[in-house]
């Protein structure tokens, strides 16, 4: 286990409650989760690797590779699918040629369709990282993309 | 501290921060107004006032609900005026400085309302705007109107007083009082929470848990981040009240990790209980003692489910068990555990303070008290609304919403989210509690409310909600994680073209048999939306099926653009923006636009783009199948 991902780990009980938060951590520092680091938390929380997986890959916050820089979060909740985020979803994928869920060749850009921010008042919105464009037309993807 | 010292030294402090010796300015920054630039301004104000040498106390609030208008900020000046401007921009924020700070010119233009006993000639006050007129705000009480990270704001207001009350009586009184306002669970399904606390209560126990449900999954619904974010302790007050009533020393609050600003306004509040001694042990000299923890989901709408949600916190896959044994018997860690939504506890928290009687006297016979909306969709008047229960869904959209976006013709209203169902206009006179929107085939749910116009097409809806169900079926059960799947796969038929007459009646019996057979919430509500747009809207499904034609011209495969040579004034723009090089014609030598429609895309960028309405969008002339 590396120095890092012990650091990390230290700061839980060792106990399977802690499990989804040792994610999160684990995720919040590397970026994703690797197969490293869940053999370092199935010694650490003694619960088996496969076990980890099941409920990792459950969640639909966990990755298990490199994401992006940038995280393009285009909301498809109801009001924006309503007031026409599925088109500002597709622009967006074919500025960045990746569909969702995937991640540019340069690791530049990951593309995520989202449910809902809970910003439905200014929909459609695109999260970009962690700023909120709110009010979307297809002709604003251009300009914010271009920002980062 | 005694309580009467904090509410004293409380009292003080809200005063100072209303007397404003130097101009106040308060920036609504809950995630609403981020999003719409709050934070940009806010930088901008600080800049202006700097560059004039002018003192000012700027402080961040929560949510007043008038989302449409975001950013909002209230400026209150020596004398006692307090305005407030909406939609500000960076633009606007020297004029206001200049014009209202330095100058005390009002601006009226700018201006949203007032608020305050200081009355400004040609601005409303805040009670008196239309969408404000028929609210009662009892859950959103100081929603925008506190600075969310100050406890003394909310005990000044009356917060802990409660809690106060609470931990000196027996806490079958307190269930009492709660039973005997009416209130019922405002996650969706209603049931009275006095009962529910009762069976938990009832249940004997070395260790007993109670946990707020903050999983706000319904895509479309945002009234409990505005809660945890514009007033944290009013949820939190409520859950400390419920875990004495109960029994229960150890509280969750499980909240979605979508919701960063929440989550930290949480955690913020929860240590300053800790310090002030309404967390810990003996609270506020009872005995009593309690702890809560914020849990983080993970991306699960199923979580939302008790004992899904349950599952998580052990730190399991979050998929739910059958009941009973119910919550109340054994739940988290096998032990008595009691589950409440956000807004029942920041209901619970003003009713100890109030009386179950006040309370009571809001609402209809059946529901009592207000309920939260999350207006959003076609509408002008986008935003947090809370009205009392049995207020008219034309009283909603039409007074508090100010009506269709640009004009034009309401065709139905979702509440629930995608355990709900689609109203069509020939209910708008019907009383919104559970019990009405249970009758035609929806249901109240956490408090999403999705207006549609004539633009939207309902096959289309359907299809998109059973998109997301099928998409967070946990799997568990067969009814739910085939029959959602064979449910999309038919209204995806129906959407591209490929529909046939029998997919009708397939819709409506699978649909029945999901309702009928799944474990839990998720499977047996799927179905709704795709069973209220058939009674309702049937029409719009034969049109797709029969006629291969989108009457909303929503659905792809059926529709085209085209440019209208009248109102073209061959500017360009739709060649220009077309991403797909599928326009054609020029201004000089002047020759006629053209979309070739084999290889259009129907993106719709034309459309949105041509400054003169010359593009025209068409279902059923000629159709183009798709593959």
């Amino acid at each position: 286990m590396t120095k890092e991902l012990e650091d990390v780990l230290g700061s839980f009980e060792q106990n399977r409650d802690s499990l989804i938060p040792v994610l999160q951590a684990v995720q919040g520092k590397f970026g994703y989760v690797s197969p490293e680091a869940v053999e370092g938390i199935a010694d650490y929380l003694s619960v088996s690797e496969s076990s980890i997986y099941g409920v990792a890959t459950f969640y639909t916050q966990f990755k298990f590779a490199r994401s992006g820089d940038h995280m393009v979060k285009v909301c498809l909740g109801t009001a924006c699918h309503v007031r026409g985020g599925s088109q500002i979803m597709d622009e967006v994928s074919r500025h960045l040629r990746i569909q969702a869920g995937e991640t540019t060749p340069d690791y530049k850009f990951s593309l995520e369709r989202v449910a809902c921010f809970g910003s439905c008042a200014l929909s459609p919105v695109v999260v970009v990282d962690d700023k909120v464009y709110g009010r979307m037309t297809p002709k604003k993807v251009k300009t914010i993309v271009k920002e980062y | 501290m005694k309580f009467e010292a904090i509410k004293k030294k409380a009292q003080q402090e809200w005063e100072a921060f209303n007397l404003f010796e130097k101009p106040r300015i308060l920036v609504g920054a809950a995630t609403c107004g981020r999003a719409a630039g709050a934070l940009e301004v806010w930088e901008k104000f600080k800049q202006e006032l700097a560059g004039r040498s002018l003192e000012a106390n700027i402080v961040e609030v929560g949510d007043l609900g008038l989302c449409y208008a975001e950013p909002c900020i209230e400026i209150a000046l020596p004398d006692g005026r307090r305005v407030l401007y909406g939609q500000v921009t960076e633009k606007t924020v020297p004029e206001l400085v200049e014009d209202f700070i330095l100058k005390g010119n009002p601006r009226p233009d700018l201006a949203l309302c007032t608020f305050g006993q200081k009355t400004v000639e040609g601005i409303p006050a805040f009670e008196e705007l239309p969408m404000v007129r028929k609210q009662v705000r009892v859950v959103l009480r100081n929603s925008g109107i506190i600075d969310p990270s100050n406890l003394y704001h909310y005990i000044a207001r009356g917060g802990y007083s409660g809690l106060a009350k609470a931990v000196q009586m027996d806490p079958e009184k307190v269930i009492e009082e709660i039973k005997s306002s009416g209130l019922r669970g405002r996650g969706g399904a209603g049931f009275s929470a006095g009962v529910k606390w009762g069976l938990a209560r009832g249940n004997k126990s070395d260790v007993k848990y109670i946990i707020c449900n903050a999983d706000e999954g319904d895509p479309g619904a945002f009234m409990d981040r505005a809660a945890l974010e514009s007033d944290p302790h009013a949820v939190l007050e409520g859950l400390a009240i419920g875990a004495y009533a109960i029994g229960a020393n150890y509280a969750y609050v499980y909240a979605r990790a979508e919701y960063p600003l929440a989550i930290r306004r949480l955690e913020g509040a929860i240590r300053q209980m800790e310090e002030h001694g309404f967390l810990g042990k003996n609270i506020l000299g009872s005995g009593f003692n309690l702890t809560i923890k914020v849990k983080q989901g993970a991306g699960a709408f199923v979580c939302g489910e008790e004992t899904a949600l349950m599952a998580s916190i052990e730190g399991r896959r979050g998929m739910p068990r059958p009941r009973p044994p119910f919550p109340a018997q054994a739940g988290l860690h096998g032990k008595p555990t009691n589950i409440n939504n956000v807004e029942t506890l920041a209901n619970v928290s003003e009713i100890m303070n109030r009386g179950a009687a006040w309370f009571a006297s809001y609402g209809t016979a059946k529901s009592k008290g207000t309920k939260t909306f999350a207006l959003a969709g076609k509408i002008n008047r986008t935003g947090l609304i809370e009205v009392p229960m049995g207020i008219t869904l034309r009283d909603v959209i039409f007074d508090v919403g100010g009506g269709i976006l640009d004009d034009k013709q309401f065709k139905a209203v979702q509440t629930g989210g995608p355990s709900g169902g689609c109203i069509p206009a020939q209910f708008l006179d019907m009383p919104v509690d559970y019990d009405e929107l249970a009758k035609v085939g929806s249901i109240m749910g956490s408090g999403g409310m999705i207006v549609m116009d004539e633009d939207s097409c309902m096959v289309d809806i359907a299809r998109y909600f059973l998109s997301f169900t099928e998409n967070e079926s946990c799997g568990k059960c067969t009814p739910c994680r085939m029959g959602t799947q064979h449910l999309l796969h038919l209204l995806t038929e129906i959407t591209e073209g490929r529909g046939k007459p029998e997919y009708l009646t397939l819709l409506e019996k699978m649909g029945r048999t999901v309702q009928a057979t799944s474990l839990c919430g998720l499977g047996q509500t799927a179905p709704n939306p795709i069973l209220t747009t058939l009674k309702y809207f049937r029409g719009e499904y034969e049109a797709h099926i029969f006629e291969k034609r989108c009457p909303a011209r929503v659905c792809k495969s059926m529709i085209q653009y085209s440019v209208d040579a009248e109102p073209c004034k061959l500017c360009g723009l739709c060649k220009k923006d077309c991403p797909v090089e599928a326009i054609t014609g020029s201004k000089k030598p002047p020759e006629p636009f053209v979309v070739h429609q084999e290889k259009c895309i129907r993106c719709g960028m034309c459309f949105s783009v041509c400054p003169f309405d010359a593009i025209l969008k068409t279902s059923g002339d000629k159709v183009a199948m798709a593959a």
